[in-house]
């Protein structure tokens, strides 16, 4: 019984995706591409997917991190280093003050999967030390850990690697996505969409699964799982890992998307927007991850944009220019986060099955009418 | 089975079991009884290795597992359900029940079948959150959690711990049914009169050592265990 409705809820989804999906072709094809709609959306898909990786430490498996910055800048560093042609390397155009010692480069997707195991393989190193803390001690030692890798990674000796403190481009980026085996460019929202959505649905089947059960249980009580033969800091460093490894991909789309890196952009207060996103989308909650990324980056970029537009005052009254609109953004967080202290989404997910059901049960002709058919 | 041999344990700098030996023979229910801090759980959290001994030795099956971690301990059968049942308040009955079996990777239809016999109640509740139970099916769902794990000992700390006196003795009748099927029972309890009826072995704890042992029945006769932990002169 439990299995039937699975598949039906698997069914129903995989037709959500591919709704979704074909809007944004059909999207892609009439609207022009400078649109600020575009912006949005592949923004919104990128911190939605570091915001779900930062999700299953602090949402599923009860770790309070904040180091996701740091690891989005090494995936976002290591794919620019891995994808930028030798020949500029090798001339003066990004590296003018080093020569760059990687001599090598790479394609799109493998790139990107190295960015994400770099990611990871600091996590793990990092991971040694620091998931013997507990809640606020862990938080403050993985901030410290996600400012230290920004300052090293600006470091003048390492330059030759990471260009110092200068900016990283020319390397490959989403104009550079082809369809495969062509020259067709592929569309650009499209791709990020199917990278992040391919991500999340792993982290999503990584909860569902037995692992993902542990982490829940560490999450629920520590004692009590211990007791029941889960390894603790196995599986809490599985969590950082693979936590990290998307953080890393998504750094690396992020890299795609803005067409320039430099480190000091990844500071702080982008753990803390990816960190709000979270706690407003709701932790743990997938769904509410994504809703909340797409309304945090549209509200951030674009619906609020008015605000700062001094010719738009009204009564003469001079409160509106630029700056202004994170005053009313502030005020929207805090009525969000009063009305829903659980987040929009609490710790539900969003069930296309349900919604279907929801609607059938209003209107019970139309069901009928289906099942005449 | 399961054999102590003068298991010493140190909080800090505290001595919280001071040289302590019992035995647990092979399908017998043994208890320890004593007052709050007389080390009864710490025995329990070190025999399951959450703890480290400061000396001693544990014996299982004729194997030293002193010192081994919690992992390796129950995978060789000892299951712990901890004190005040920590039961995963956010995660459903089932899910809870496949935590217990987190180590074995067969199939455990039989095993949640087995359960579901003894807890009726979990199966029809298997869909609902750990935290919506009441105390008496958080206890339940405790028990049959660590059986998921088909363990050949099971260590129970305060099972009666703050339940209502019905729910209590339907806890302890579990108890003896699981008995019956075959796995041997190590029991914490302060409810002396529950434990002792029950149990096969009674030992008295006080201050971190053992004062007194013998037959469960007997330890209940006796004039000094009545005095200090049944309430009679």
């Amino acid at each position: 019984m439990t299995e039937k409705k699975d598949k039906k809820e698997v069914l129903y989804s995989l037709i959500g995706i591919a709704v979704l999906l074909i809007v944004i072709i059909i999207l892609e094809k009439t609207i022009p591409s400078t649109s600020i709609l575009f912006s949005v959306l592949k923004k919104g898909a990128i911190y939605s997917l570091a915001a779900v990786s930062m999700n299953l430490l602090n949402g599923f498996t009860g770790l309070f991190s904040l180091g996701q910055a740091g690891f989005m800048l090494i995936g976002a560093y290591a794919y620019a280093i891995l994808t930028m042609p030798v020949t500029i390397k090798l001339s003066d155009s990004v590296y003018k003050y080093y020569d760059c010692i990687v001599g090598f480069q790479l394609g799109l997707i493998p790139s990107m999967i190295i960015a994400g195991l770099i990611a990871a393989l600091f996590a793990f190193l990092i991971g040694l030390p620091v998931l013997r803390l507990k809640s606020d001690y862990l938080a403050i030692a993985t901030l410290g850990f996600a400012e230290i890798i920004r300052a090293i990674f600006q470091w003048d000796t390492i330059g030759p690697l990471t260009n110092g403190a200068n900016v990283l481009r020319k390397y490959l980026d989403l104009t550079d996505v082809t369809l495969p085996f062509s020259n067709i460019p592929f569309p650009p929202t499209l791709f990020i969409f199917i990278v992040a959505g391919i991500c999340i649905a792993i982290i999503k089947m990584l909860i569902d699964s037995s692992y993902g059960r542990a982490f829940k249980a560490i999450r629920d009580d520590e004692i009590a799982a211990e007791a029941m033969g889960i390894g603790l800091f196995k599986h809490k460093e599985m969590s950082f890992i693979i936590s990290s490894f998307f953080a890393g991909i998504s750094g690396a789309l992020l890299s795609m998307y803005q067409y320039t890196v430099q480190a000091s952009q990844f500071k702080t207060a982008m753990t803390y927007e990816i960190l709000l996103i979270v706690v407003i989308g709701g932790i743990g909650s997938i769904s509410g991850s994504c809703i909340g990324s797409f309304l945090f980056i549209a509200c951030n970029e674009w619906w609020l944009r008015f605000l700062d537009e001094s010719s738009n005052n009204i009564l003469g009254l001079n409160i509106m220019r630029s700056g202004f609109r994170k005053v009313v953004f502030s005020i929207i967080i805090m009525i969000i986060v009063l009305f829903f202290s659980k987040g929009i989404m609490g710790e539900k997910e969003i069930s296309i099955k349900r919604m279907v059901d929801r609607l059938r049960r209003k209107k019970p002709k139309p069901a009928v009418e289906e099942g005449a058919k | 089975m399961l054999k102590i041999n003068d298991l010493k344990v140190n909080y800090g700098g505290i001595e919280a079991v001071k040289g302590i030996s019992f035995e647990v023979p092979e399908k017998s229910i043994v208890t320890l009884i004593g007052a709050n801090g007389a080390g009864k759980s710490t025995t329990l959290r070190t025999i399951a290795g959450l703890i480290k001994p400061a000396a001693g030795t544990v014996t299982f099956q004729d194997e030293v597992i002193t010192g081994k971690g919690p992992q390796e301990i129950v995978s060789r059968g000892i299951t712990l359900v901890p004190e005040g049942r920590k039961i995963f308040p956010d995660l459903t009955v089932l899910e809870n029940l496949r935590i217990g079996a987190y180590l074995r990777k067969d199939d455990l239809t039989d095993d949640l079948n087995w359960v579901y016999d003894l807890f009726p109640r979990l199966k029809e509740r298997h869909w609902q959150h750990g935290g919506t139970l009441s105390g008496g099916e958080q206890q339940m769902l405790a028990v049959g959690r660590a059986l998921m794990s088909r363990p050949k000992l099971i260590m129970m700390d305060e099972p009666s711990l703050g339940l209502a006196p019905l729910v209590v003795r339907g806890i302890f009748d579990i108890i003896r049914e699981i008995n019956k099927q075959g796995v041997t029972i190590l029991l914490i309890e302060q409810n002396a009169n529950m434990a002792l009826q029950t149990a096969d072995i009674g030992y008295v704890m006080e201050t971190g050592k053992i004062t007194m042992t013998g037959p469960g029945k007997e330890l209940l006769a006796n004039e000094d265990v009545k005095a200090a932990y049944l309430g009679k002169k």
